[in-house]
């Protein structure tokens, strides 16, 4: 990529230098070739290197509790119970075999659902409204000591306020995840939007930039890194909050499922429920992470 | 007659809480349509300040800035601005860069077509056109210049301000951008003011130099023209008499008369 880039500038600047590109010809040509191969074993290398530990790990924990658990007297299951008992659950997580008794997957996607719409409006409310407070320097005084309180409300506190206000559960739960996915968003798009260089802003001055142009070509772009930080955050958070709030609301999601499955004494589902919060909590995590990567390359390069 | 541009009478000072700082005092300068006009003076004399205030980035305490008979307080694309520190648009390729001036400027006055060739165009006059799907942080400080000034080109500015365009460069690249300039102004005629603290890249570059007084209230000390011929030759130049006494008149000013003070 960067070969034709280094050569032009070497053929621009030193005029009177031509037996260099000889010599660079032969060279690196066995040079290359064996750097290619070192970089093929290094990249398997690395690839074992990052999978091979957590396995060895996960392996060993699972034997420490299988050897802590299969005692007589044991509080918890061991792995190889929790294995035979919630069998269904784990190896097809799509069934349907009545309206309450649904394969784990179905409830992850309800509880995705519900926190794809309060998440959602968190993000575009979160936004804006940072955007707003991190161009004035008063409002971001008058209201950052406020945000920095309310978000450290856990969002269960903020549960019986929403039931109260909309006398229903989904809305609530959505209502719940709003409210804690959002402070976060807030908070890192106004600073994003207060650290803008007054270069760009220089550059739109003189360009004229009317308001809009300003907040889609230059704010957006360059506060996308503090914005994704705080959507980072935002939905580790809501993820912690469907949880929380659908054992207390009820429904299908997978919240209630470990609510019910506590109820009627079902341990062995709670493991199984537990994992797939991790995995979905991890994945929902990278997604958003790669997404910034994606849309921060430019910005985050300089 | 009044002149193309002219900078009436402008102060320039800053208030914090109490204390006030005068930074410039009185300037005055008149600018010809087409002429190179440089600015040099010690770190922080106030040359960036001057060259904002022209720019419409920062409003004069008193006076104002006349452009071809015209007031102008605000910020606009007929003062393009090349930044001393390139302040292309990190995430922007090279070409939407000088693109996003170009759609701003020239949208009523140009089809989609011809303001890619008008794009193109001015990437050409800086020789960037090889990277142009390059960003910023991939290509070098002086190609990042060089866009800096295909995308201030590109708005067709009434006058071009450059600040320090040429001071984070090394020798080479410096001389390079030099002559590219050189031969731009040339070629377009533009009406440039550029300011500088480099003495030979004022004597080779401008048809008046602007010598500032050390700060703070800063003043216009002394104004020498440079009846060279154009076009100039850098390696001519070197040995030719008006170009080295005017070199001995700019020193003579920067480093007897007004020495650079630390504590300013
Ligand atoms: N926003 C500001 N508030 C207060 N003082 C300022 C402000 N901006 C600049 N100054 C002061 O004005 C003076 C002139 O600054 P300016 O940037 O114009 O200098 P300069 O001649 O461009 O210097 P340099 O060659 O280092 O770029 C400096 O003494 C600086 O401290
Ligand atoms: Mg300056």
């Amino acid at each position: 990529m960067n070969m034709p880039l280094a050569k032009s500038v070497i053929s621009a600047g030193v005029r009177s230098a031509p037996p260099a590109p000889v010599a660079a010809k032969v060279l690196p040509l066995p040079v290359k070739q064996k750097a290619m191969n070192t970089r093929a074993y290094e990249t398997l290398g690395n690839m074992a290197a990052t999978v091979v530990p957590p396995v060895v790990m996960v392996l060993l924990l699972l034997t420490v509790w299988q050897v802590l658990c299969m005692r007589p007297g044991a509080t918890l299951p061991p792995p190889s119970k929790i294995w035979t008992e919630a069998y269904d659950l784990i190896v097809d997580p799509f069934f349907v075999a009545g309206p309450q008794d649904i394969g784990l997957g179905w409830r992850v996607l309800v509880s995705l659902e519900r926190v794809a719409i309060g998440y959602g409006l968190a993000a575009v409310f979160g936004i804006a409204l940072g955007t707003l407070v991190g161009q004035s320097v008063w409002a971001m005084r008058g209201l950052d000591p406020i945000f920095q309180v309310l978000r450290t409300i856990s969002p269960l506190a903020w549960l019986p306020i929403s039931l109260a206000a909309f006398r229903d559960s989904q809305p609530s739960a959505i209502f719940v995840i709003f409210i804690t996915s959002v402070w976060p968003i807030i908070i890192n798009t106004a600073v994003g939007i207060r650290n803008i260089p007054q270069d760009y802003r220089n550059v739109a001055a003189v360009l004229r930039l009317n308001p809009l142009e300003f907040f889609w070509k230059i704010m957006i772009p360059s506060a996308a890194p503090y914005i994704f930080t705080g959507l980072r955050i935002g939905i580790g958070l809501s993820w912690l909050a469907i949880v929380a709030a659908e054992m207390l609301t009820g429904g299908v999601g997978i919240g209630f499922f470990i609510w019910d499955a506590w109820n009627s004494s079902r341990l062995p589902d709670i493991f199984i429920a537990l994992a797939y919060i991790g995995i979905v909590g991890f994945i929902l995590d990278r997604i958003v992470a790669g997404l910034a990567s994606v849309v921060t390359r430019g910005t985050a390069a300089n | 007659m009044t002149a193309y541009c002219r900078i009436d009478h402008v102060d320039k000072t800053y208030k914090r809480g109490t204390t006030e700082t005068c930074v410039l005092k009185e300037i005055t300068l008149d600018i010809e349509k087409g002429e190179y006009v440089s600015i040099i003076g010690h770190s922080g004399c106030g040359k960036s300040t001057l060259l904002n205030i022209v720019a419409g980035l920062t409003p004069a305490t008193n006076g104002g800035v006349i452009l071809e008979g015209r007031e102008v307080n605000d910020p606009g694309p007929d003062r393009a601005v090349v930044f001393q520190n390139h302040s292309l648009l990190p995430w922007l390729t090279v070409y939407d860069n000088v693109r996003l001036a170009v759609d701003k400027v020239c949208s009523a006055t140009k089809s989609r077509a011809e303001r890619h060739a008008w794009t193109v165009h001015n990437l050409d006059l800086v020789q960037m056109t090889h990277a142009k799907d390059k960003r910023p942080s991939e290509i070098s400080g002086g190609m990042k210049q060089r866009v800096g000034l295909a995308r201030a080109l590109s708005m067709e500015p009434k006058v071009l301000l450059l600040d320090e365009p040429f001071g984070a460069l090394d020798a080479l690249t410096r001389a390079h951008l030099q002559d590219t300039v050189m031969g731009l102004h040339q070629k377009l005629g533009n009406t440039v003011m550029m300011i500088t603290h480099d003495v030979d890249e004022a004597v080779l570059l401008s048809d008046r130099i602007i010598m500032m007084t050390n700060g703070p209230a800063a003043q216009i000390g002394e104004i020498l023209p440079v009846p060279l011929a154009r076009p100039r030759k850098r390696l001519e130049l070197v040995a030719d008499a008006t170009f080295l006494k005017c070199r001995q008149r700019v020193l003579e000013f920067l480093y007897e008369r007004h020495q650079f003070v630390e504590a300013a």
